[in-house]
C-alpha cells in the first residue's frame, strides 16, 4: 500500500492518519513552509519545522495548535517515522520525510539547490517516492550564480543613486525579502514594507541571524529613503504609496524575470532573474540524488517535466494539487499590509 | 555589439516613450559610427538576406543543448520567441567577445553563399561567445525581424534631438533608399541620398479617430468631406520618368499593381499623389476582402486581375512640378490637383475621391449612415485650410468612422499570449452558435485590461477541459462581445467565413452562453455585404 495517495484535500499518509500541505482543513497538516499556498488557516493541527512556526504564528494567528521539530529529527506518527529536511526554500522550509516499514517517501514542498546565504541548505535526501515541484521545470531556466545576480543589483543601485532615484526592491515577503536583506545589509540601509518587518521581527526572535532593516513608517522622510533601498511584496508595487515616491525606479526578483516577456509583464524598470526555487539543471540533479523509483510532479510545467522525467528513464506522473498558485500569496500580504 | 544589446535592454524596460528616446539619444551620441546606420536600418525594417534558414538554426540549437525536439517547442510556447528561445536553452559560452555590431552584420552577410556545414561552424562559434543577452541580439540579427518597440517616428524624434535637424528632414533621408554598408550616420541625416534618390516618398499625413460630435469641429464651410476608403493607402510618386508606388507600410509595391502603370506615362514629372489603392469594378469600390486576393502576392495571374481589378481613389497632391506643397492649404492642392487629375486618360482606374457635398453636420451624418453601401468606412473629415502634415496631428484632419459590426460569442479555447502576455491565457478563441454545436469564428488577443486578463487566466485554469500543447479547451461559459469590420467568405474557415480585424469590444458578464448570436446571423450579414 502506498505511504502518500493525492486526495482532494492534500496529500495524505494513511497509516499516519495525517495530510502534508493540505489546502482543506484535517486534523494534523504537516506543513513544508509558511507560503499561503501550502498551509491554509483552520486546521485543528501543525507539524513544522521550528522556523516556520514564526510564520504561521503570524499569518494565521497566535493560538493554533502548532508542534515543531528541528531538521533531522524524527518523530513517530502512529508508527509513521516522520524527520524534515533542510528544503533551502525559504527561511524553515523543509522537505518531509515519511519512512513506514523500510518504505520511504520525501515531500520536498518548493525547494532550490543554491544556498542563499540565509535559509539552510538544501539537503538531498534518498527515498523510494520522491514528491517534487516543477515551477522552473524548462530548460530555459538556468539561473546564474546568486552572487553574479547581486552584483546586477548593486550596480542598479548605484545608478539609481546617481540619478536621485528611490529603489525599489519588489521581492516576497516571506523568502525573497530575507534573502536580499541578508545579501545586501553590508552594502546599504534597508527599508522594508510592515509585512516583511513582521515577519522579520519573528525570526530574530526564533533566533534567526538576520541583518538589521528599518520599517517603512509613514514619518520617515522620502528623502531618506531615496538613500538606501527599500524592498516592498509584489502586491504593493503598483500602489499608491509607490507612487507617492520619489522617483522609484522598481526591480523585480523573480525567477520569471528570466524571459523577457515576464519582465515587460511586470512593466517594472528592471528584472533580476533571482528564484527561491530550482532551476531546470537544480531540479533534475536535486532528482537525481534521491535515486527515488518514482516521482510525482506536483506544480509547476507538470507535464513538461513530468513527460521528460519519463523519457529519461524516471518513472514520474502528475498530479493535481493546488500548490503554485502565487495569487495566494499576494493576497495573504495584502491582508497583512493591512492590518 | 555590447553597447546595442544595452540600448535593447534600455528600450525593453521602459514603457515610457521619454525613456526610450533618451536612451536611443544616448546610443547615437555614444555608438559606433559605423554601427550607427545598421541600428536605423533595423529599426526601419530594413532587413538583410537572411542568411540562415529558421530550420537550420533552430536544429543546431536543438543539438547543442542536447534536449528533444518536443522540450524546445514547449519552451518556445513559453518564451514566445525563437530568437530568445535558443538564446536560453543554449549551454553557457566558453569565452567571451568585443566585436562590433557591424562586423557581426557584415559577417552574416558573407556567410550567405557558404554551404551550410560552414555556416553552421560560423554560428556555433558565434553562440560560444555571446552572453544571453548577447546571443538573443545575435538572432535577432540572423531573423532580421527585430520589433522592439520603437516605432518610425520616435526614431526619428530621437535622431533629430540628437543630431538638432528637423524631424522632417529625417524622416524623409531614413524612408528613402539607402543601405547601410554604404553611407555614414552623418551622411544619413543630412539626407546626402535623397536628393539623387527619384522614389523616397513623403510621409503620410495620418489622421485621429473623432471621438466627440462634428459640430464640435465648428462651421461646416471649413472642412472637407470625402468618403474613408478601406484598402491600402498609398503614394504614387513620379520623377524623372519612374514611377513607384509606395504603402503606407513604407514598402514599395510597384510591381504589385500592374493596372496603375500606365501613369508612368501620364503623371507629368515631380508628381506625387496620395490616395487608397482599393479593388474597383465597374466604377464600384469593392469590400476589403475583394482587394486582399491581390495582397501581399510576387506574382498575379490573370484571374486574379480580372476577379480583384485594382483602382486608385486619389485623396491629394503633395508634389507639384517639383515643388513640394504640403504647406499650402489643402484648397489650394485641391485645385492643382484637379487639373493634374484631368489629364488622366483612364479616370476609371486613378478616380479622384469625390468630395461630399453637405450643408449641416445633420446631412452629413444621415450620409455617413450609408457608408457601407459603398463599403467605405464612414467619411474623413479635412480642414480647407490644412497642411500636408507628417504623421499624425491633432486638429486638422479627423476620421469619422461608423461602428464596428458586433457579435455576441463564447470563449472555448484560451492559449498563452506570447512577447509581454507569455505565461499567462491571453490568446482566446471565440465561437457562435450553430444548432446544438459551437463553432469557431474568431480568434483575438487585444481588448481586455491587464485587470480582466487575469480574472479570464484563472477562470482557464480552473475551468480548463482538455489541453492540447499549449491549447485549453475551456468550459464554454464566458461570453465577449466581438467587434470587427468586415466578413469574408472563407474556404479555410470551419464556419465558411472570416471576421476582418476581430477584436474584444467588452466582456459581457452580464450574458449567458445561451443568448450568444448564431452562425446564421453572420451569413446574414455576409450576404448583405456581397449583394
Amino acid at each position: 500500500m502506498a505511504l502518500i495517495t493525492f486526495t482532494n484535500k492534500g496529500i495524505f499518509c494513511k497509516q499516519g492518519g495525517f495530510y502534508i500541505d493540505p489546502w482543506r482543513p484535517v486534523e494534523l497538516a504537516v506543513t513544508t513552509h509558511g507560503h499561503a499556498d501550502h498551509v491554509k488557516w483552520g486546521n485543528k493541527g501543525y507539524l513544522c519545522h521550528e522556523l516556520t512556526k514564526p510564520v504561521l504564528l503570524q499569518r494565521l494567528g497566535a493560538d493554533i495548535p502548532i508542534q515543531t521539530l528541528p531538521y533531522n529529527q524524527e518523530i513517530s506518527i502512529n508508527g509513521v517515522k516522520v524527520s524534515m529536511f533542510p528544503a533551502g526554500h525559504v527561511i524553515g522550509s523543509a522537505q518531509i520525510r515519511l519512512e513506514y516499514k523500510g518504505e520511504i517517501c520525501v515531500i520536498s514542498g518548493d525547494y532550490k539547490v543554491e544556498y542563499d546565504g540565509i535559509s539552510t541548505e538544501f539537503e538531498p535526501v534518498k527515498c523510494h517516492t520522491f514528491v517534487s515541484e516543477s515551477t522552473f521545470g524548462l530548460p530555459i531556466y538556468k539561473w546564474q550564480p546568486q552572487h553574479e545576480v547581486f552584483g546586477q543589483i548593486k550596480n542598479w543601485i548605484e545608478d539609481n543613486h546617481e540619478q536621485q532615484k528611490t529603489s525599489v526592491l519588489v521581492a516576497y515577503s516571506l523568502g525573497k525579502a530575507q534573502r536580499l536583506i541578508k545579501n545586501l545589509a553590508d552594502y546599504t540601509d534597508i527599508y522594508v514594507h510592515n509585512s516583511i518587518a513582521n515577519l522579520n521581527d519573528g525570526f530574530i526572535r526564533a533566533g534567526v541571524d538576520l541583518p538589521e532593516t528599518i520599517r517603512i513608517t509613514p514619518d520617515i522622510k522620502k528623502e531618506t529613503l531615496q538613500k538606501g533601498i527599500v524592498i516592498v511584496p509584489p502586491a504593493l508595487a503598483d500602489g499608491k504609496w509607490m507612487k507617492s515616491l520619489q522617483q522609484a525606479a522598481t526591480g523585480v526578483c523573480s525567477g520569471w524575470m528570466q524571459v523577457r516577456a515576464g519582465r515587460r509583464w511586470r512593466s517594472a524598470d528592471a528584472g533580476f532573474a533571482l528564484s527561491d526555487h530550482a532551476d531546470w539543471p537544480g531540479l533534475l540533479s536535486a532528482i537525481k540524488a534521491t535515486e527515488a523509483e518514482k516521482v510525482f510532479v506536483t506544480h509547476g510545467f507538470v507535464s513538461t517535466f513530468s513527460k521528460y522525467l519519463n523519457e529519461i528513464g524516471i518513472a514520474s506522473e502528475e498530479v493535481v494539487t493546488r500548490y503554485g498558485t502565487e495569487d495566494d500569496e499576494e493576497e495573504t500580504i495584502l491582508k497583512e499590509a493591512q492590518n | 555589439m555590447r553597447r546595442f544589446t544595452q540600448l535593447i535592454q534600455q528600450l525593453e524596460t521602459s514603457n515610457k516613450t521619454n525613456d526610450k528616446i533618451a536612451a536611443l539619444v544616448s546610443y547615437f551620441s555614444t555608438a559606433d559610427e559605423l554601427d550607427k546606420p545598421y541600428v536605423v536600418a533595423m529599426f526601419t525594417g530594413k532587413k538583410p538576406r537572411r542568411p540562415v534558414t529558421t530550420a537550420l538554426i533552430r536544429e543546431w540549437a536543438i543539438e547543442l543543448s542536447g534536449i528533444p525536439t518536443w522540450l524546445f517547442a514547449e519552451c518556445y510556447h513559453s518564451v514566445g520567441d525563437l530568437s530568445e528561445t535558443i538564446a536560453l536553452v543554449l549551454p553557457p559560452p566558453s569565452r567571451t567577445t568585443d566585436r562590433k555590431l557591424h562586423e557581426w552584420i557584415g559577417d552574416l552577410a558573407q556567410i550567405t553563399s557558404k554551404t551550410d556545414a560552414e555556416k553552421k561552424d560560423f554560428i556555433l562559434d558565434a553562440w560560444d561567445s555571446l552572453n544571453t543577452q548577447e546571443r538573443f541580439i545575435f538572432n535577432k540579427l540572423i531573423s532580421g525581424n527585430f520589433r522592439i518597440g520603437v516605432s518610425n517616428k520616435m526614431l526619428v524624434n530621437a535622431i533629430s534631438k540628437q543630431s538638432d535637424t528637423e524631424s522632417n528632414k529625417i524622416m524623409h533621408s531614413i524612408m528613402g533608399k539607402w543601405k547601410p554598408g554604404e553611407i555614414t550616420y552623418k551622411e544619413l541625416i543630412a539626407g546626402a541620398h535623397v536628393n539623387t534618390d527619384n522614389s523616397w516618398p513623403y510621409p503620410f499625413c495620418l489622421a485621429y479617430a473623432l471621438e466627440a460630435e462634428p459640430a464640435s469641429l465648428g462651421g461646416t464651410d471649413e472642412w472637407q468631406a470625402e468618403w474613408k476608403w478601406d484598402g491600402i493607402r498609398g503614394q504614387i510618386v513620379k520623377r524623372n520618368g519612374e514611377l513607384f508606388i509606395w504603402s503606407r507600410g513604407e514598402e514599395l509595391v510597384t510591381d504589385q499593381f500592374p493596372e496603375l502603370h500606365f501613369l508612368k506615362d501620364e503623371l507629368p514629372d515631380g508628381t506625387v499623389i496620395d490616395g487608397e489603392i482599393l479593388s474597383v469594378k465597374d466604377g464600384q469600390v469593392q469590400a476589403f476582402s475583394v482587394l486582399q486576393q491581390r495582397l501581399n502576392r510576387k506574382t498575379i495571374n490573370k484571374s486574379q486581375l480580372k476577379d480583384a481589378p485594382i483602382g486608385f481613389y486619389i485623396y491629394d497632391l503633395l508634389e507639384f512640378q517639383g515643388s513640394d506643397i504640403r504647406t499650402a492649404p489643402l484648397s489650394e492642392r485641391r485645385k492643382l490637383l484637379l487639373e493634374i487629375a484631368g489629364q488622366l486618360s483612364n479616370s476609371d482606374i486613378a478616380v479622384l475621391s469625390p468630395v461630399i457635398e453637405f450643408t449641416d453636420w445633420e446631412e452629413l451624418a444621415e450620409i455617413r449612415k450609408g457608408s457601407r453601401e459603398n463599403n467605405s468606412e464612414g467619411i474623413m473629415l479635412k480642414k480647407l485650410s490644412s497642411f500636408y502634415h507628417s504623421g499624425r496631428k491633432r486638429g486638422d484632419w479627423w476620421k469619422w468612422k461608423i461602428n464596428p459590426y458586433t457579435v455576441d460569442t463564447v470563449m472555448i479555447y484560451a492559449q498563452k499570449g506570447s512577447g509581454r502576455r507569455a505565461n499567462h491565457f491571453t490568446d482566446y478563441t471565440f465561437a457562435v452558435r450553430d444548432g446544438e454545436q459551437l463553432i469557431t469564428v474568431a480568434k483575438a488577443y487585444s481588448g481586455l485590461t491587464d485587470k480582466e486578463i487575469k480574472e479570464v487566466d484563472a477562470f482557464v485554469k480552473k475551468n480548463a477541459i482538455e489541453k492540447f500543447g499549449p491549447v485549453r479547451t475551456v468550459k464554454p461559459e464566458l461570453v465577449f462581445e466581438i467587434a470587427f469590420e468586415g466578413i469574408a467568405e472563407s474556404k479555410r474557415h470551419k464556419a465558411g467565413l472570416a471576421l476582418r480585424f476581430p477584436r474584444i469590444a467588452r466582456w459581457r458578464k452580464d450574458k449567458k452562453a445561451a443568448e450568444i448570436n448564431t452562425l446564421d446571423d453572420l451569413r446574414q450579414l455576409l450576404a448583405s455585404t456581397l449583394s
